[in-house]
């Protein structure tokens, strides 16, 4: 194999609950610290303890986030998984292994290259406590690979002297089982390997920071006071998030006192009424959940929309239906966020594709969702949201002010001669609303999921009924103009390729891939909805748009047919759902195949 | 709403209170239950305990579910917000509510379908929650808006209109609030106005989470021989254990009890409770014994009602959080958002 710098993938099998997610978040965290672009996927399994596990690193010089199909190097720790993982190496790739245990015959691969390296024995007699010895395991390879592939060793070790500032017994330890494994790759090992790595500055100025935990710091930072929620995965550390950075930031320090609620509620049916209850009374709030929890928030996301009550819920997506696999990722909820709940229902979406995204549409959400008078859901996925990845930094202007909407004090309440709770006085669709105990005698309305008039009094008369299901169809014709546009980037061609969220990750790099043969495509990325101009636009300038997404049904696709009157046979789904993230590989393949099927005309012979 | 708007003249000779308002500041639209229907005296009590008490009408926050108790609050407080949610989801919309502004008096009315059957877990929740309001069940043991079914608290063998005799256990939310964590349980019938206002009225002034059960005979559905909640079964078969009086500074009529022992509890904004024991030797302040005695009432066919327990000491769930003081969504950009260059120590951590 030719020599490769900061180019390979690497993955880690591992038993969880071992410890292994500590070194193996510092084997990424080094290189990062190394200037060198890397994005992290941690596979694993709906289990706390002796499950296969997997963390993978995508090492990328020219910045490629997305997932790579096949695996260069494999560090291979898991017995149950041993013959699998061995299989998924590339041709030419490595395999570094615990060989305390002589590598089975009927595993041996002759187009890869071993390396073993006796873990276990060499840990026996530095480490007296057997526990101490199985997770320092994990250290030690994380050292062998620093020889290995040439990390700079004291980057790794100034990494252990901050994580275990306070616990000084333990740096001690960690830094001899690093340099065991380190010296022992030097010593007996062919290191440097051909695929290394080498200080860069393609990082830039970029964070490495999970998606959540960006969406719960935007919730601190859009002024969110009320967060209740109910523990499901992927979500939980979206709530876990806003709790951690308000603990830091949201404490009197003089009286101890909290500027936000935190309320892990009894299932997710409380978690959004809690929500709608304190919106309705004039806090910020919101809710984070996964598919099953859209489901069941169903009803009362109906209600929110018919009586018109602000809420952010983040629907932090994994694979369906029903249970499906709740440690794999998925972008199979637009449908059910698109129009949850009985009747005539639809909400908008925001579609997040980056942790600096995540932190600018919590904040957006909150001002949308008061400024519309409805229900927002954020969809995220498992992919953004638990994994590390680069991200623009954060940002925030502190000129901002919260757009709380259409709310009435108590001086404008005098100011009004006439205050109807559902009255279209701006023509948007979006009444004035009023908050509790605002005015002695002015104001005061009865909110209801059952019809009303303009003036919040119950009646089931057909006009009124009619006139308010039609100015709520007005105010989504408001919202349109209200999410984040698209980002649209092209040459005027007439082929495009539309996707969303995560999708976004490798499609720079499929459209690398394609480009070499002659195919290039203008890119929509959605990034709310309803679609706005700039989306209808785009579908109907191109002839041929391939929709890329991560779901069996071609939801998105479905939304723009349903939504824009399209043509159905000018959108080509691709569809990724097996659970991992969509490749650059796939989606290549894919475009391909479809233009090799079709005949259709490549721009050969231009070289960009 | 009804056709039959209330008319705006009232008896000249009503009682101000210090507030200079009357009762009639204190009521709602005209209620479209059945006539006789035991729900509208409850939203009578409240009321006439709200203007007794002086509260301002505006500064409530009047959440229900669905059904007919759970339309009640458009019958009482007119000048404050209501919210007629979800079936069986109160606690939590009010929960919400009390978390957005802890300065509004929380008022939950809810029925035995709403908080017994659908909404048993929310019940449960807000409950040990102690979220601070007044949760208020009208009880009447029937779904009366699906036209009689049986409800959750309806007594093993009480019968339907029809006679059909119930086949399963009770559900008593009275025994469940006391073993869940509520500070303030009480139980009244909806005719007996002399013991349901003077719990509404403690109740209103207890910090914490209140909880009455009001039996309320559903005239059209479950007021008939054979029903174990029926006007005339209630009247013969409740027993008061204590009945509670509050005292806002000026002396109370105690004359009608004067037989039983008397004990007096100084509430947070100094007010006094009086408790008048019929039982002598029931003790409103011992959480077990409570339970005790309500379940060896139900055994013996009798229904135990007046003030069961109240802990003047409780929490709320706001103190249990450590809460601001100051009203949640009165809260602005100052106070909520840590700005600029603490994001940008925040983006170094994330390098």
């Amino acid at each position: 194999m030719n020599s490769k710098i900061n180019d390979f993938v690497i993955r880690f099998a591992n038993v969880n609950g071992s410890g292994s997610a500590s070194a193996n978040g510092m084997f990424a965290k080094a290189l990062f610290r190394m200037g060198i672009p890397v994005a992290t996927r941690n596979i694993f399994p709906s289990n706390i303890q002796g499950l296969p596990t997997w963390f993978e690193v995508r090492v990328s010089e020219k910045g490629y986030l997305g997932r790579r199909e096949g695996v260069d190097i494999m560090v291979a720790m898991n017995a149950e998984t041993f013959a699998e993982d061995i299989d998924s190496i590339v041709p030419g790739g490595y395999l570094l292994y615990d060989n305390s245990k002589p590598l089975a015959t009927e595993l041996v691969r002759r187009d890869i290259h071993e390396i073993g390296m006796p873990i276990a024995t060499m840990l026996l007699p530095e480490f007296v406590d057997p526990k101490q010895r199985g997770l320092f395991k994990n250290i030690t390879y994380l050292g062998a690979l620093a020889g290995l592939l040439n990390i700079e060793f004291d980057v790794i070790t100034g990494m252990v002297a901050t994580q275990y500032k306070g616990k000084d017994a333990l740096i001690e330890p960690n830094i001899r089982a690093l340099e065991l494994g380190r010296n022992y790759a030097l010593e007996y090992l062919a290191a440097p390997l051909p695929l290394q790595v080498k200080r860069s500055d393609a990082v830039g100025d970029r964070i490495m920071m999970e998606g959540n935990d960006a969406a719960g710091l935007g919730g601190v930072y859009g002024g969110a006071t009320v967060c209740a929620w109910y523990p499901i995965t992927p979500s939980t550390s979206v709530a876990e998030s806003f709790e951690n950075h308000c603990k830091k930031l949201r404490v009197d320090p003089q009286t101890g006192e909290k500027n936000y609620a935190f309320m892990q509620a009894e299932d997710e049916l409380a978690a959004i009424g809690i929500v709608i209850g304190s919106a309705w009374n004039g806090a910020r709030s919101f809710t984070a959940t996964s598919g099953p929890g859209i489901s069941l928030m169903s009803e009362f996301l109906g209600l929110a929309y018919f009586a018109e009550i602000p809420a952010v819920v983040w629907d932090i997506q994994r694979s369906g239906p029903s249970t499906g696999m709740p440690t794999r990722t998925q972008q199979g909820d637009l449908i059910s966020a698109a129009y949850a709940s009985h009747g005539d229902t639809k909400h908008p979406l925001l579609f997040p594709a980056s942790a600096k995204e995540c932190f600018d549409f919590a904040a957006d959400a909150l001002d949308l969702a008061d400024r519309l008078q409805t229900p927002v859901l954020v969809l995220s996925d498992l992919e953004l949201g638990m994994n590390e990845n680069l991200s623009e930094p954060l940002e925030w202007d502190d000129a901002r002010r919260y757009d709380r909407g259409k709310v009435l004090n108590a001086q404008q309440l005098d100011e009004v001669e006439t205050f109807g709770r559902y009255l279209d006085v701006d023509g948007d669709g979006v009444g004035y609303r009023t908050l509790p105990g605002t005015h002695p005698d002015k104001g005061a309305f009865f909110t209801r999921g059952t019809s009303r008039d303009e003036y919040a009094a119950y009646t089931e008369s057909p006009e009124a009924y009619q006139r308010n299901m039609e100015r709520l169809q007005l105010k989504w014709q408001t919202a349109r103009q209200l999410v984040p546009i698209a980002d649209i980037t092209g040459r005027g061609g007439s082929v495009g390729v539309l996707y969303y969220g995560t999708t976004a990750l490798p499609i720079p790099e499929a459209l690398d891939k394609l480009a070499v043969n002659g195919i290039h495509l203008d890119t929509c990325r959605v990034r709310g909805f309803p679609f706005g101009d700039e989306v209808e636009t785009f579908v109907a300038q191109h002839d041929l748009i391939f929709v890329v997404e991560q779901n069996r049904d071609g939801q998105m696709r479905t939304l723009l047919i349903n939504e824009l009157q399209t043509n159905p046979a000018k959108l080509i789904p691709i569809l990724y759902f097996a659970g991992l993230s969509i490749s650059a590989d796939f989606i290549d393949e894919q475009i391909s195949a479809y233009y090799e099927e079709h005949k259709l005309a490549r721009l050969t012979g231009v070289k960009s | 709403m009804t056709f039959v708007t209330k008319p705006r003249v009232h008896h000249p000779n009503l009682p101000i209170n210090e507030l200079g308002l009357t009762r009639r500041d204190y009521e709602g639209s005209v209620s479209t239950l059945c006539a006789g229907c035991g729900h509208d005296s409850v939203s009578a009590a409240i009321v006439q305990a709200c203007a007794e008490l002086s509260l301002p009408p505006h500064r409530f926050a009047k959440v229900s579910g669905i059904g007919c108790s759970s339309k009640t609050p458009s019958y009482f407080l007119n000048r404050s917000h209501g919210f007629n949610s979800v079936h069986g989801r109160m606690p939590s919309v009010i929960t919400g509510a009390n978390l957005a502004n802890r300065d509004l008096m929380c008022i939950g009315v809810s029925g035995d379908g709403d908080s017994a059957s659908i909404g048993l877990g929310q019940f449960a929740h807000v409950v040990r929650r102690r979220t601070n309001m007044l949760y208020l069940v009208d009880n009447n043991g029937t779904y009366g808006l699906t036209k009689g079914q049986f409800s959750a608290t309806n007594d093993k063998g009480s019968t339907s209109k029809k006679g059909v005799p119930n086949l399963y256990e009770p559900i008593d939310l009275v025994s469940l609030a006391l073993q869940l964590g509520a500070s303030f349980v009480a139980r009244s019938f909806s005719g007996d106005k002399r013991q349901l206002v003077p719990l509404i009225k403690a109740a209103l002034k207890h910090k914490g989470m209140a909880f009455i059960d009001v039996i309320s005979p559903c005239v059209a559905f479950n007021n008939h021989a054979g029903s174990t909640k029926s006007f005339e079964f209630v009247r013969e078969h409740m027993h008061s254990a204590v009945h509670a009086d509050l005292i806002l500074g000026q002396p109370e009529i105690t004359a009608d009890y004067a037989e039983g022992t008397q004990e007096n509890v100084t509430m947070p904004d100094g007010s006094v409770l009086q408790l008048y024991k019929v039982d002598a030797d029931y003790d409103p302040f011992d959480r077990v014994g409570a339970l005790t005695y309500v379940q060896k009432m139900h055994g013996e066919g009798r229904v135990a009602t007046g003030l069961l327990y109240v802990d003047p000491d409780a929490v709320e769930s706001h103190d249990i959080m450590g809460t601001t003081s100051q009203p949640l969504n009165e809260l602005a950009e100052d106070a909520l958002c840590p700005g600029s260059e603490a994001l940008s120590a925040i983006n170094q951590g994330y390098r």
